[in-house]
């Protein structure tokens, strides 16, 4: 008994070289929390200031752990150290933007937003007995105009993306130019500028019209070049998630290929692809430049695509700014507001998105 | 299923022997079949034909809309290009009298096209990467698709919002840095000049493109960084290399071309970029690497488009899509060189990737897939990548 006793007094960490020269567990967030201290009491000496705060905590930080580490670890684990630390920097430096530009939108852009502002037309009428021009603020023509557009960009490019995803995984074999040419084509065609998908559609449209062909449609085709590629991706994706076997086993029983696609490829993928062409939609419906060059824009109410200029909420945004009425505070204000629709119309249609993603998945592929 | 097939094979000419249940009559049921299903097989049902069509039909679309975008804009674009731009009258007026022939206008264009797209890049890109590294090999398991969507939330933000924000925000933000870095570092040639006053500098607009950049380079540096093989990863591990000597010795050298591609793809998107840029530069149609000036920035194609569309004659307007032909030609040749290194970079490490464990996962989730991927699982520990591979 007596000699075993001395073994098991001995408790706690035995000293080794796996737990010795180590930071202790925390250490990072010790490090940080004091490094936010220390940068808060220096910046309170000179003039305090959140974003030079949150700047001077991060770089105080790297530089402390760097020093630590490096001390009490070795070259190798602080710079390990050091890396973790830049890159998480780079996470959140990332993460800034979009929380400033979302605050930015909401807060400039609630208090043009109201009942009113969604409903009527909005512009200036120039009254010739009192030569006043009075501004009403509205949204309604850009609304409308936005949703017709972006309709009609849809029904364009679904039908022609769909069916070439279709061909892409059913019909293309891999090693067949037709199928390889129309992939890299597709990858191409995402990297188009949209300036000049605009510029396209404003020279087919004056090729075929004449001059001053704006019209909702024609910006309608500039949006179709740019969501077609989009389209086509998305679908492919989610076509090729569709087992092999349940092709197959549709082939064994007969069906054509024309039935297998239309009754059981299509309901399988169904849920990713309606998500990928809603996530599509998104994407082109806060385009500027192709409306702007193919649609012009305007103050009046049009509902008809074919003929006229056409006004948009990205395109309302934008003239609000860069050419604005005779009022300026309240042109500002109405491409806050149209911003914030859009911003709005964005995240609706990718909240829609993630939920018939979730909702519908197939069970088990994910 | 079993009734949908049905329906369909008497929907098509020739009625089968096994749909007797239903209105055919099953007199002349028996004798045609024999002769009739060598024949059937051979046929196609004008249903496939059509759809077949249809597909094909698309796919080939698609090519003719690429066509037809290079082919419009050469038409309209033309006549501007070879236009004399010293004694034509509708040129030597307005934004377009200064310059002596096109390629005299479209110069510093395109000079201040690659100016900001560049410094976006220097900016944006090992930000960029740094974030995929973090969604990929540091941020928690649980976190990282959410971190992932995060970023992809910027890529959907319209660039409307983001020229607004711009204005609004980042001239504000940077005026104080741009007089720092005049005063202290104005001997470097590109932070000198007269430094502004209102914000409105090429800087601000890099700063903004950069951010608009970030969600591709990001998402498509992540997806390669993913596609690590894991046993690179952990053999580096195991031999004691720390996460960031993993990182360098294992994940850089098999993303190579991976990151050099999404660098490439965010170059291709910073440069079509047309509101942040209108919006934010107080610009000139001059070859200028000043930074933190106005008056002084150079102009980029897209802007300039932008800007002058809606006052151009029809001339003007035909140079501007003259200037817009050149912007879709280095466009399309910056992607054609991204998606080739990305495609070339997957068929080369397509020898590799059968080493790596995550393909032989079988996907579908019942019983018989599990038992399939333990099976796998085991075969492929037990035979380490040789044999994986073989």
């Amino acid at each position: 008994m007596t000699a075993l006793s001395p073994r098991t007094v001995e408790k706690g960490p035995v000293p080794n070289s796996l737990t010795t020269g180590q930071l202790p567990r925390f250490a990072e967030l010790y490090i940080f929390g004091a490094s936010a201290v220390v940068s808060g009491v220096l910046l309170m000496l000179i003039g305090f200031d959140v974003i030079g705060w949150l700047v001077l905590s991060a770089v105080v930080y790297l530089v402390l752990l760097g020093i630590l580490s490096s001390l009490v670890e070795n070259r190798r684990k602080a710079v390990d150290r050091l890396v973790r630390g830049l890159v998480t920097v780079a996470f959140l430096l990332a993460i800034i933007p979009l929380v400033s530009t979302l605050f930015t939108v909401v807060s400039k852009g609630i208090g043009a937003l109201s009942f009113q502002f969604i409903t009527q037309t909005g512009g200036s009428a120039f009254n010739p007995d009192t030569l006043e021009v009075t501004n009403t603020p509205g949204a309604l023509q850009a609304i409308v105009g936005t949703l017709i557009i972006t309709g009609i960009a849809t029904l364009i490019s679904v039908p022609i993306g769909l069916f070439t995803s279709i061909y892409l995984v059913e019909y293309g074999r891999p090693g067949q130019w037709l199928s390889r040419t129309v992939t890299f084509l597709v990858d191409v065609m995402t990297g188009i500028p949209s300036i000049v998908a605009g510029l396209f559609a404003f020279s087919l449209f004056t090729i075929i019209l004449g001059p001053k062909a704006f019209s909702g449609f024609s910006a309608s085709v500039a949006l179709s070049v740019l969501m077609i590629p989009t389209v086509v991706r998305a679908c492919e994706e989610m076509l090729r998630l569709v087992p092999h076997d349940l092709r197959e086993a549709s082939y064994a029983l007969g069906v054509s290929k024309f039935a297998t696609i239309v009754r059981i490829v299509l309901p399988t993928a169904i849920a990713g692809i309606v998500t990928g062409i809603m996530l599509a939609i998104a994407r082109v419906i806060g385009e500027t430049a192709p409306i702007f060059m193919a649609a012009s824009f305007t103050d009046n109410f049009n509902s008809n695509p074919f003929e006229g200029p056409m006004q948009t909420l990205p395109v309302m945004a934008y003239t609000g700014f860069a050419f604005p009425g005779t009022d300026i505070t309240a042109s500002n204000n109405s491409a806050w507001g149209a911003a914030l629709l859009l911003v709005i119309l964005v995240v609706i249609l990718n909240l829609i998105a993630r939920v018939i993603a979730k909702v519908f998945a197939p069970k088990g592929s994910r | 299923m079993s009734d949908r097939t049905s329906v369909e094979s008497v929907s098509s000419t020739q009625p089968r022997q096994n749909t007797k249940s239903d209105s055919t009559t099953p007199l002349g049921g028996g004798t045609p079949a024999p002769a009739a299903s060598p024949k059937r097989a051979s046929r196609v049902r004008p249903a496939d034909a059509i759809f077949r069509g249809l597909s094909t039909g698309s796919a080939i679309f698609i090519m003719v809309i690429l066509a037809g975008v290079a082919l419009f804009l050469i038409v309209q674009g033309m006549p501007a290009i070879v236009a004399n731009w010293q004694s034509n009258p509708e040129l030597n007026d307005g934004f377009t009298s200064a310059f002596d022939s096109f390629w005299a206008y479209v110069g510093p264009l395109l000079f201040g096209t690659l100016w900001s797209a560049a410094i976006a890049l220097v900016l944006g890109a090992p930000i960029g990467i740094g974030i995929a590294l973090f969604i990929s090999h540091y941020a928690p398991r649980r976190l990282a698709g959410l971190l992932g969507y995060v970023v992809d939330l910027l890529a959907a933000v319209p660039s409307v919002v983001f020229g607004l924000w711009g204005i609004i925000v980042i001239r504000p933000f940077l005026l104080p840095l741009s007089d720092w870095l005049n005063t202290y570092l104005g001997w470097i040639p590109i932070f000198g000049g007269q430094v502004t006053t209102t914000g409105s500098t090429i800087l601000a607009g890099a700063v903004v493109l950069a951010v608009m950049i970030l969600p591709i380079i990001t998402s498509i540096s992540r997806e390669i960084f993913l596609q690590t093989p894991r046993l690179h990863e952990e053999a580096a591990l195991a031999l004691g290399a720390t996460r960031w000597e993993m990182v360098r010795l294992a994940v850089f050298p098999y993303a190579k071309s991976g990151i050099v591609s999404a660098t490439l793809l965010g170059l291709g998107r910073a440069l079509g970029e047309t509101m942040a840029i209108a919006m934010i530069i107080s610009p000139a149609v001059i070859v200028s690497f000043l930074v933190v000036t106005e008056g002084q920035n150079s102009q980029t194609i897209a802007a300039n488009i932008a800007l002058n569309f809606p006052i151009a004659s029809t001339l003007q307007r035909q140079a501007l899509i003259g200037t817009g032909l050149l912007l879709f030609v280095v466009s399309l040749a910056v992607n054609m060189i991204a998606r080739s290194i990305v495609s070339r970079g997957s068929s080369k490490t397509g020898g590799k990737k059968k080493a790596r464990p995550k393909p032989l996962v079988v996907p579908t989730g019942d019983a018989t897939s599990t038992l399939t991927r333990d099976l796998v699982a085991d075969k492929n520990t037990a035979a380490g990548p040789e044999g994986a591979s073989a």
